[in-house]
């Protein structure tokens, strides 16, 4: 396949080009990024979702019930959802998609796994690659499954533009509630498995929490608490799904009514930029250095006491990079 | 910095069969081994297991089967395989399959079949060498090894 006619085929929303660059963007091969120059263009008109939590809280029973009802709507759903790689091993195993079986013949429904590969932050170095790419393929819809996040794994703030948490009732009590990290930046807070005991005093403690952390601005989203019974039987309904649906709709109107959307795509964009930078300079540090041996040679002279990292990296970088401003 | 390939497998089970400790282990051992597993599990119909393999662009397909079944079933996913563009993944089973029926099974397209007992370190040394210097690339003019 030719760089060209993969591009053309993604945009025809053909599957098997799209998993195909998926797989290069995810190795960093060289010729991705060429490719992704074109794809970026047809990007930035779908609406993108987040789905986090900790693991066993329910994301991809909860996910596949929401790609049901978009399904309804007849709109064409992406899911990218990250699984933890072994620090060990560098393996993953791959799980979430047993949750999303329904759908693994629905010419609508597009869904990859990743395994988050040593990336920090709850997502994959390549996940907003790969939604970029599930956006040209023509999805309305992209929701993004975090592995399972704690609290400070908050990297999906800026790819998804709704962001769900989901949480379970027993999971603590009203300081975990009202602490930094992720309980900040949900728009939405699910509480799922809502038919557990202690589900109603958790909607209390978590509601008053939102209050706590509100900032007094004027058209401000105050973040909502929905509660649902996202049942993995592949038969069942899930209660408080169309209250979910309705929840996301009303937020993405917000968004949309506030102009709040363009900070939204900003920021998506900054993101993207650092982490290309951040990879490229890398990159050609590292080449710059390979077979020179003065990686040995740098490392030595620090045990030795006659230097040190930072004045290592400073004479290293601006060997590599020129240090004048843009224009 | 170097860019190698990760190998992605996608393991599953077939039809009407439930044991699937088999699958799990070789699932663990996969995963282990640096491998990324698309895990799929249970009942799936060779339909499911082709489209996801397609989707999830995965380097080889591993299917574990119990049931006897094996005649219909990998001559399907073969098929659908060609169908779905999908022919340049590796194709091996394991189970309970005798070892009459490998001749037939291995002209139609399985790469390799594991019997009961197969130490995992050995499905891990075949994937390994089967793929990693020989996978093509999908782009014409550019090689695979990093």
């Amino acid at each position: 396949m030719k760089p060209q006619e993969m591009v053309d085929r993604i945009l025809k929303a053909d599957r098997r080009a799209a998993a195909r660059l998926m797989t290069m963007v995810e190795d960093q091969s060289e010729l991705a990024s060429e490719i992704m120059k074109d794809i970026f263009a047809c990007t930035g008109r779908s609406m993108l979702i987040g789905v986090t939590g900790a693991g066993g809280s329910g994301k991809s029973s909860l996910i596949e019930h929401l790609i049901g009802r978009f399904r309804k709507d007849d709109k064409k759903v992406g899911v990218v959802a990250v699984d933890p790689s072994s620090p060990f091993s560098g393996g993953a195993l791959l799980g979430d998609r047993i949750r999303f079986q329904k759908y693994s013949l629905d010419d609508g429904v597009f869904i990859r796994s990743m395994g988050s590969r040593g990336y920090m932050g709850g997502l994959a170095r390549a996940s907003s690659d790969v939604v970029r790419i599930m956006e040209a393929m023509g999805n309305d819809v992209v929701i993004i499954e975090t592995l399972g996040a704690g609290q400070d794994e908050v990297d999906i703030i800026h790819i998804a533009q709704t962001c769900l948490l989901v949480l379970t009732p027993g999971m603590g009590d009203d300081i975990q509630a009202i602490k930094a990290g992720i309980m900040e930046i949900a728009d939405l807070i699910v509480l799922n498995k809502a038919d557990l005991e202690g589900a109603n005093s958790c909607i209390q403690s978590l509601e008053s929490a939102i209050h706590y952390n509100l900032k007094k601005d004027k058209d401000v989203w105050v973040p909502r608490v929905v509660p649902t019974i996202a049942s993995s039987m592949q038969t069942a309904e899930c209660e408080g799904i169309e209250d979910l649906y309705q929840n996301i709709m009303e937020h993405q109107a917000f968004l949309h009514k506030t102009r709040r959307i363009d900070t939204v795509h900003a920021k998506r964009i900054e993101q993207e930029l650092g982490l290309i930078f951040k990879d490229e300079v890398e990159k050609t540090v590292f080449a710059g250095l390979k077979g020179t041996g003065k990686k040995r040679e740098y490392i030595e002279s620090i045990i030795k006491g006659n230097n040190n990292p930072y004045s290592v990296v400073d004479e290293v970088l601006s060997t590599f990079l020129r240090t004048e401003k843009l224009e | 910095m170097t860019t190698k390939k990760t190998i992605r497998v996608l393991i599953a089970k077939p039809g009407l069969d439930g044991h699937d400790r088999g699958a799990k282990v070789v699932a663990r051992a996969l995963s282990d081994a640096g491998m990324e597993v698309i895990y799929l599990g249970l009942h799936q119909t060779p339909e499911m297991i082709v489209n996801t393999a397609a989707d999830e662009d995965v380097d080889a397909i591993g299917l574990s089967v119990l049931s006897g079944a094996h005649n219909t079933i990998f001559p399907r996913v073969i098929s659908l395989m060609k169908q779905k563009e999908v022919d340049d993944v590796l194709l091996f089973g394991g189970g309970t399959i005798p070892e009459k029926d490998h001749p037939f099974l291995k002209a139609e397209g399985v790469d390799r079949i594991f019997m009961p007992g197969t130490d995992t370190k050995e499905i891990v040394f075949y994937l390994q060498s089967a793929l990693n210097d020989s996978t093509p690339s999908v782009i014409e003019g550019t090689a695979s090894k990093s």
